[in-house]
């Protein structure tokens, strides 16, 4: 990527207060995973019986669950696991995803229609049930919710990067690449893989957001990550017994949800305007 | 456009077949026996050897998916294991309630949505654009489950307006069975208590799925709206004379709903989804909980069956918005 990509980045994202409140939440996001150990009051995991159902307080500042278990230093080690499961989904996804869609666009032919077929079916069908049906089906746990989303995901990224790669691949100077006698993967990882990035990370902006409420979602249900991890979906399930009188259990990790998803948006948002240049002509 | 849409039929069976092919895959190559989980531990092996031959879960997987392929060809989606009824007459059962609920979610989204929008791209910059930008923002993020959580607990707990959850309560016997919609089959038997009390059952989870659908809507209308705004003929339908709510509503509101309908769909869509966790926050008996206890059970012949339902149902949306879409703008023709 060309130098001062992420100066012009930054400049983008500052000069329009939305994205930038997106960045700070994400940062603080980030910054609460890495520091969770070292904050965090208790144990995220272990049970305090005479403690369970306690409305904040200064002990507990956001209450206790019905196993008496600090919710803060659960939220805290939550954001661990949201940032965890976005992170390697993305990777995961983003990676396949872009070597397939790459791959089938510039060399086209059968592979390639019958990779387009596939993605086809995939988003034909809504994303989170196939999560679900994959999910259940490997057996609930919070690394086969990043083999399942992960799944349901790549078609995104194959779908971006081919279209790139289709286009790219007329291109003159890729034409010239060729007649100067570059081989195929060459041209590919070193002209066509570059031009075709921004796209992509657009693209993976985008769906940060949608990773983190999908993953939550499945825990919520039932079919992601299981108790006792202190997953904010699986938080939100076991407060809904206590929503009349304890509020608190439920109500906390689902706006640590809110405002994860939240941060993504406004900062994907914020990045396509900056690297999608229909846009930019637009405004 | 026969041509058109005999070539969609074709394909929308190929891709139920693929979703078919996924799932039925996706669910058998695992370990977990769904057998030994409805049984539990202690089952005698002679009777999880007959129950594993009636579903033919002894056979090689490739062999169940030709027995499937063949049942299916003949309208046969099997028997489900935790139920033991039909899994087709399981998915005619559920499907009404999460029509009704998907339906009045996405009636009101695009109300709301429409609303929201014009006013924001008519009063450009106000307080009133602000606002309206910054909800959309919050309902797309907003999780559904959380959301719906959020309205139990301010309407039916603190305040007590609406009802908890479910399609009626417990001791009112629901209409006699013809569209299978509570509220469609209350009115139509002239049970007009039923009704209303229907009606306020499906406030909040049909309010609550709204959110995204609302949100999806208000933006693409608006950007939509702005550009029309823009164009000749407001301009000269404006110097005509005529007054700003019929330039508004007539010339422009007509020509930006194009986009919006694909969004629409979408949106339908994307209410499917989200009524699998609406309808397990409100209890609501649809087609949702029925394939997200499925998954949870393993019950393969549900999780099949209610896969390709959905996608089927999502399928059919699709078709219908690129039909409206003819319709509305004779510029487009399908070869």
């Amino acid at each position: 990527m060309r130098r001062g990509f992420l100066w012009e980045l930054w400049r983008a994202i500052k000069s329009t207060p939305l994205s930038l409140a997106g960045l700070f939440i994400i940062l603080a996001l980030i910054i609460t995973a890495i520091v969770a150990p070292y904050v965090a009051p208790y144990d995220p995991i272990a049970t305090a019986p005479l403690e369970r159902l306690k409305p904040p307080s200064r002990a507990h500042p956001l209450g206790t669950d019905q196993l008496g278990r600090d919710i803060l230093s659960r939220l805290l080690f939550g954001a661990q696991i949201s940032l965890r499961i976005a992170g390697i989904v993305a990777l995961l996804a983003g990676v396949s995803g872009t070597i397939i869609g790459l791959l089938c666009g510039y060399f086209g032919g059968i592979v390639d229609d019958l990779l387009m077929r596939i993605t086809d079916i995939f988003m034909a069908f809504p994303q989170l049930i196939l999560a679900m049906a994959i999910s259940s089906a490997l057996g609930p746990s919070l690394e086969n919710v990043i083999i399942a989303i992960s799944i349901t995901e790549w078609t995104v990224f194959a779908r971006v990067a081919r279209s790139r790669a289709v286009a790219i691949r007329e291109e003159t100077y890729v034409e010239a690449a060729r007649a100067v006698g570059a081989g195929r993967w060459r041209i590919l990882f070193r002209h066509v893989l570059p031009l075709s990035l921004s796209p992509i990370i657009v693209q993976l902006s985008l769906e940060m957001g949608g990773i983190i409420r999908t993953a939550a979602s499945l825990g919520f249900l039932g079919l992601g990550a299981q108790p006792p991890t202190p997953e904010w979906g699986v938080m939100v399930t076991d407060g809904r017994r206590y929503l009349p009188g304890q509020w608190w259990v439920s109500t906390f990790p689902g706006l640590a949800i809110f405002f994860t998803v939240l941060g993504f948006n406004l900062l994907g948002d914020g990045i396509r305007d900056v690297l999608d240049p229909r846009l930019r002509r637009g405004r | 456009m026969i041509a058109y849409l005999v070539r969609r039929l074709a394909w929308m069976v190929f891709v139920l077949m693929g979703v078919m092919t996924l799932v039925f895959f996706v669910s058998r190559v695992i370990p977990a026996d769904p057998i030994a989980a409805m049984l539990g531990g202690q089952a005698p092996p002679e009777l999880v050897e007959k129950l594993k031959a009636k579903w033919d879960l002894d056979k090689p997987v490739i062999q169940q998916y030709i027995i499937y392929l063949y049942r299916l060809s003949q309208g046969d989606l099997g028997i489900s294991i935790a139920s033991g009824r039909p899994v087709m007459a399981d998915l005619l059962h559920y499907f009404p309630a999460t029509f009704e609920l998907a339906t009045a979610g996405t009636i009101l989204s695009i109300f709301f949505g429409i609303l929201l929008g014009v006013i924001s791209a008519v009063k450009r910059g106000s307080f009133i654009d602000h606002v309206a930008r910054v909800s959309a923002l919050l309902g797309v993020s907003m999780p559904v489950f959380w959301s719906g959580l959020l309205m139990l607990l301010l309407f039916y707990y603190t305040l007590g307006w609406l009802p908890g959850g479910g399609q009626l309560p417990y001791y009112m016997s629901p209409p006699p069975r013809i569209t299978g919609l509570v509220t469609i089959d209350s009115l139509i038997s002239g049970q007009f208590s039923v009704f209303v009390v229907a009606l306020k059952h499906l406030v909040l989870p049909s309010l609550v799925l709204s959110f995204f659908g609302t949100a999806a809507i208000s933006r693409i209308t608006r950007s939509s709206m702005l550009d029309v705004l823009r164009e000749e003929y407001v301009t000269t339908a404006r110097s005509k004379g005529l007054s700003e709510g019929k330039v508004v509503m007539r010339h422009a509101l007509k020509n930006a709903l194009l986009p919006v309908i694909t969004v629409i769909g979408i949106t339908y869509g994307r209410l499917l989804e989200g009524s699998v966790i609406t309808e397990t926050v409100f209890s609501w008996p649809g087609l949702g909980r029925y394939a997200t206890n499925a998954f949870l059970a393993l019950d393969f012949p549900a999780v099949v069956g209610s896969s390709m339902f959905i996608a089927l149902l999502y399928a059919v949306i699709n078709l219908i918005v690129d039909i409206s879409y003819a319709y509305l703008n004779p510029k487009i023709r399908y070869h």
